[in-house]
């Protein structure tokens, strides 16, 4: 999230909107949000019901037995089409914006 | 005469650091982050310091009683316990994720969903696809999910 954040200027050149998404509830979000610094969106599933339709489900990983996402990045093109993925085998591995941005160029 | 051995010590408080400094510090940059060797590196630099201490412990000679050995034994083995756990913790715990065979994939239409934002107002994957981006047309949307700070 703290890469994102500090490549927030290229992803608006480049017409990427960043999205993040997780279990935690709208306060917890604004919390983090306001800790860090955190200016994009970042919206709540805490029935992990968006979370279960992109088959992203970690059964029973959050800290009081609840379900939560195992890490993943999707790009989608303007009509909401899958264009590049990443699901990390590590969650301290994420994506960095750089491949993102990589991949956002063959976006039209 | 007995003398304070500050190389055990040290080893194993730079072993606890080794170990706390990989989520609090060094994961916020993914070049410490996504292989963790300046963590690795604190350990070995720790492992030195306790064999310096644990040769200082065993060293023949009066001055060395049974105790200092045993203090040097325990906190050799405290830090090798300490490295245990950061290894377990960053290299096999992190990787207990499910496999997600049923993510949507490249090619494929993303679901839409409808989620609070930090206001409690709804956003649709639609709404994120089409508002604009200082002014024009977004030409895509990063979801990126996150397991969260519970």
């Amino acid at each position: 999230m703290r890469s994102i954040q500090a490549s927030l200027d290229k992803f608006n050149q480049a017409g990427i909107r960043p999205v993040a998404i997780s279990a935690d509830s709208p306060e917890i979000s604004r919390d983090l949000c306001q800790k860090a610094g955190y200016t994009f969106a970042f919206l709540s599933d805490p029935k992990a019901e968006a979370i279960r339709r992109y088959d992203l489900v970690h059964a029973g990983a959050g800290i009081n037995g609840q379900d939560i996402a195992r890490p993943a990045e999707f790009l989608l093109d303007s009509s909401g089409i899958v264009r590049w993925l990443n699901l990390t085998e590590n969650y301290w591995v994420r994506a960095r914006p750089e491949e993102i941005l990589e991949a956002a160029k063959a976006l039209k | 005469m007995r003398r304070f051995n500050w190389s055990a010590w040290a080893g194993f408080l730079l072993s606890v650091i080794a170990l706390v400094s990989y989520p609090f510090i060094f994961s916020r940059w993914p070049i410490t982050r996504d292989f963790p060797w300046a963590n690795l590196l604190l350990f070995a630099i720790a492992a030195i310091l306790l064999v310096i201490g644990f040769r200082r412990a065993f060293a023949p000679g009066p001055s060395h009683p049974r105790r200092s050995k045993i203090a040097a034994s325990l906190l050799a083995t405290l830090s090798a316990l300490v490295l245990a756990l950061f290894v377990f913790s960053t290299f096999i715990m992190a990787r207990w994720l499910p496999a997600a065979h049923g993510a949507p994939q490249v090619g494929q239409k993303a679901p839409d969903f409808s989620l609070a934002d930090t206001n409690n107002k709804p956003v649709t994957l639609a709404s994120l696809l089409a508002a604009p981006i200082n002014g024009h047309a977004p030409k895509g949307v990063l979801l990126i999910f996150y397991r969260g700070y519970w």
